[in-house]
């Protein structure tokens, strides 16, 4: 019996198979073993002893952990626990190349690393280089995917240096509330622009937003991949930071990040010391689009064109946000909101699923794609930064580039308020 | 295990190998379905297509091989489970063919095609599938077909062999048979479409369908009942029906249910009463709205506490919410859930309430009933813990004891999910020594090899009624 796997939790499993229609890998891919059903039922198998580790792994290493299953299970199986406890338990079991652990747990938490990598890209992007090296061929000794991301990379917007580090942003009249902004590690790099864009909405919307320069990493990525110790370090490290500067929110516009914040609770409920304080942080946490709904914007500018929304998964069914970016979009004047069909499938990014198991995630990505076509819209709004490379690599493939617009959903907004200039 | 002589001639029948399945996370992942006992299979087989069925069926025949048919794995009575290894044929993939023909109302469907696409594609054109089992958007047809599925609607529109005009068959010999046809009349010879539908995959491996359609009622009138006394709300049914009014649906909620709901997302029903019943009307706009005003008044009349009549279609989704919370209500208290089909004539309905009370007391089990009231097939639903070897047992005699009930007041042991291997043992306490006599003849003609889906319906000697495993 192996007590470290989520066990108890399997047991929850009745075996219905509601999940079925709702996970992007079983659609797929159509075999029982990549359907959550079939997941839940060889950790249970695992932990009586009957597989082993080895045995499981392709099924559940091809899980991107987008957890539509959990939404739609008339049990409410835990499935998030059971699949982290997976992955937990395979981490302990094997070598982590020292380069991921290099990136994991000293790259991603640290600033240094950050603005390092985002001045290369830059360098890279600005000397012409990135046109260059796409002329030659020197990428094709690369793998596909390597070349396939090195193309849809954004362009890192030079940031003047202001650091906003501990700046206070205060709106105009009276604050709504006061609300602690988390700007993430990957998205302060390559998505720097909308961070920033988020500030000014915020302020705009009369939120005042604090800067905090003592958090770091929300350890999603880490966690994911079975390192939770240094998932909790990284959860401890970022509610003390939140905790000094007394804020009402948690404010974040990456719904994966923002999962991961959400159940810092679970994630350290079995911390005396920490769990309430856990629970704090957790019940302040809040997506960007939930807080800008709420005290409402006044757009001065109309966009014309049809608009659709594909969610972050991690925002839908993990932080349990569906309507208000939904709301917000469809209070644009000007704009034409079309639902995506099938919008609860992930579109195959899930962290960094589409760089591990690329075709697979292709397969996904191209089922995604398909039900954009039907729709045609100018514009795609995506709400997470995984989501919106991937969305953005859909329409290269599907040769859209020149019809087709990939914006986080912050972007738009900020566009009709008026709100261009990043800080 | 299947041997390496057998697997390289399926090599040979299957057009793809990627549809061979051998790993064993995948047999362990094919040996379970939404009821009880996991069996491993020797190998899994993904067909899609007739050819495929043909030549798989001939090689078993040949080296006895047992085959298992699977559509979702959506069965609660264990019908796909593979109890002597073998081969398990997972259908799910062979879904390619769904057509409707709006001129001769009819779906030519595949096996592996989900059942809510059918009624999906049938309302592009104003036509409709009726059955609707609660496992409709994910169960296959192929399934549905194999036990005889039914659903809510089954009062007014009859179950799935309702629906069933022809069958594409595989026979236990690998020779392909077509039974019925495309027309509503077909008195040609045996009924040899209605032994195969709902005889679980024992008889023949079903390969195409053709289905029945019927216009597709323009509206729908939902309505909510409460009583203070369930004999109240057992002559509110009867009252209705005999008043020229067939509602499409009638479900019932006990107070247990009730409370369990309500405990676990307060949606403000009601805890003091004995049961609720929700009513749906459908057909021409005018006419239900009518009707619903005199299924008000007689449920008023009988002694209902209070009649709500949905406004709207938001509404209307508010008042079978209490419906639909049953399940992960109840599913919050202990994790095992035991979910029963016995049926009765619907005048016991009150009576059955009664003695299942009764059983709920005697064995201090965790029992809550809802169900088809229109139609007498209910479910008295028990939650567990399968850890908990003690109140397995409870449970497991309790359940033998509301088989019983059911079979003493005129019912049957399942009104739609099927023998399986879950009710084998009571076979013959329904169906007498003679009758389960015939059935085996029948079998033992069809399938003298006893290939196809071995160890079911039928019990063995001396098999018990068992949840767990001692």
């Amino acid at each position: 019996m192996n007590k470290h796997l989520a066990y108890e939790e399997t047991n929850a499993c009745v075996q219905c198979g509601y999940c079925l229609p709702a996970c992007p890998t079983y659609v797929t891919l159509r075999k029982e073993s990549y359907s959550p059903r079939g997941r839940i039922h060889l950790i249970k198998m695992a932990a009586e002893g009957k597989l082993s580790l080895n045995d499981i792994s392709d099924s559940l290493e091809l899980c991107l952990g987008c957890r539509a299953c959990e939404v739609v299970c008339p049990t409410n199986v835990e499935y998030g626990k059971i699949f982290e406890s997976y992955k937990v338990e395979k981490a302990k079991n094997e070598q982590t190349s020292l380069v991921e652990k290099f990136i994991m747990q000293k790259v991603l938490p640290n600033k240094f690393w950050m603005q390092f990598l985002s001045h290369s890209f830059k360098w890279y992007q600005k000397t012409n280089m990135d046109k260059w090296v796409r002329k030659s061929s020197i990428l094709s000794i690369f793998p596909e995917q390597i070349r396939t991301f090195e193309e849809i990379t954004p362009t890192i917007e030079s940031q003047k240096k202001k650091n906003r580090d501990s700046q206070v942003f205060k709106p105009k009249d009276k604050p709504k509330a006061r609300a602690g902004f988390f700007v993430g590690c990957v998205m302060d790099v390559f998505f720097a622009k909308v961070n920033d864009l988020s500030i000014k909405l915020l302020q705009y919307a009369g939120y005042e937003v604090v800067m905090i320069k003592e958090q770091t990493c929300c350890g999603a990525l880490q966690h994911h991949s079975g390192d939770q110790s240094f998932a909790k370090k990284l959860a401890k490290q970022n509610i003390a930071a939140f905790e000094k500067y007394d804020v009402d929110y948690v404010v974040n516009s990456i719904g994966g990040c923002g999962a991961m914040l959400v159940e810092y609770d679970k994630l350290l409920e079995d911390e005396t010391e920490w769990s309430s304080r856990a629970k704090q942080f957790a019940e302040k946490s809040v997506d960007i689009s939930v807080l800008l709904n709420k005290a409402g914007l006044s757009f001065v500018r109309e966009i014309k064109g049809t608009v659709t929304y594909q969610p972050s998964c991690h925002l839908r069914n993990v932080q349990n946000v569906t309507n208000a970016p939904v709301d917000l979009l469809t209070s644009i004047p000007g704009i034409r909101y079309l639902p995506l069909p099938d919008m609860e499938m992930c579109c195959g990014s899930a962290g960094i699923y589409n760089l591990i198991h690329y075709d697979t995630a292709m397969k996904i990505l191209d089922e995604k794609m398909s039900h954009v076509k039907k729709i045609t819209p100018d514009i795609i709004v995506t709400s997470n930064p995984g989501c919106h490379l991937q969305m953005r690599l859909g329409v290269k493939r599907e040769g859209l580039e020149k019809k087709v617009k990939v914006l986080h959903l912050v972007e738009l907004l900020a566009e009709a308020c008026n709100i261009d200039e990043p800080l | 295990m299947v041997s390496q002589d057998i697997l390289s001639q399926l090599r040979g029948i299957m057009k793809s190998e990627t549809r061979i399945l051998t790993e064993s996370a995948d047999l362990y992942s094919y040996s379970y379905d939404a009821s009880f006992g996991t069996y491993i299979p020797g190998l899994v087989l993904q067909p899609t297509s007739t050819e495929e069925i043909v030549g798989i069926v001939k090689l078993a025949n040949e080296y006895r091989i047992p085959i298992y048919p699977r559509g979702s794995g959506t069965s609660l009575s264990g019908g796909p489970l593979p109890v002597y290894g073998g081969i398990v044929l997972d259908f799910s993939q062979w879904n390619q063919t769904l057509i409707i023909q709006p001129e001769d109302t009819i779906a030519i469907v595949s096996p592996g095609v989900i059942t809510g696409e059918i009624d999906k594609e049938a309302k592009k054109y104003g036509l409709m599938y009726p059955p609707d089992p609660s496992s409709s958007n994910i169960s296959t047809i192929g399934g549905n077909l194999a036990e005889n599925a039914g659903g809510p609607r089954g009062l007014k529109y009859g179950v799935t062999k309702d629906y069933v005009l022809g069958l594409e068959v595989v026979t236990p010999q690998g020779e392909i048979m077509r039974t019925g046809g495309r027309t509503i009349k077909n008195v040609t010879g045996y009924d040899l479409t209605k032994l195969i539908v709902g005889s679980e995959g024992t008889l023949g491996i079903i390969t195409e369908a053709i289905l029945r359609l019927i216009p597709r009622p323009p509206a729908i009138q939902t309505l909510m009942a409460i009583f203070d006394d369930i004999v109240d709300a057992g002559r509110a049914i009867s009252s209705i029906l005999t008043s020229r009014i067939l509602p499409s649906k009638m479900e019932i909620m006990d107070q247990a249910s009730i409370i369990a709901v309500e405990e676990y997302k307060p949606i403000g029903l009601p805890t003091d009463v004995d049961a609720i019943i929700l009513i749906e009307l459908d057909g021409h706009p005018q006419a239900i709205k009518e009707e619903i005003f005199q299924v008000k008044n007689i449920c008023s009349i009988v002694g209902a506490r209070d009649v709500i009549i949905a406004e709207d279609e938001v509404s209307a989704e508010e008042l079978w919410k209490a419906r639909k919370l049953v399940s992960p209500a109840i599913a919050r208290k202990k994790p095992t859930k035991i979910s029963e089909d016995a049926t009765i004539p619907r005048s016991k309905i009150p009576e059955m309430f009664r003695r299942l009370k009764e059983i709920k007391t005697k064995y201090q089990i965790d029992l809550v009933v809802f169900g088809h009231a229109g139609d007498g097939n209910l479910h008295p639903n028990i939650v567990a813990n399968i850890q908990d070897k003690e109140e397995m047992r409870r449970v497991e005699k309790a359940v033998e004891e509301i088989f019983t009930t059911a079979i003493e007041l005129g019912g049957t042991l399942s009104g739609e999910h099927g023998i399986g291997t879950m009710k084998a043992p009571f076979m013959e306490m329904e169906i007498g020594e003679v009758g389960i006599d015939m059935m085996k003849r029948i079998k033992k003609v069809w399938d003298p090899n006893d290939i196809l889906n071995p160890g079911k319906i039928f019990p063995k000697k001396g098999q018990r009624f068992v949840l767990i495993d001692e």
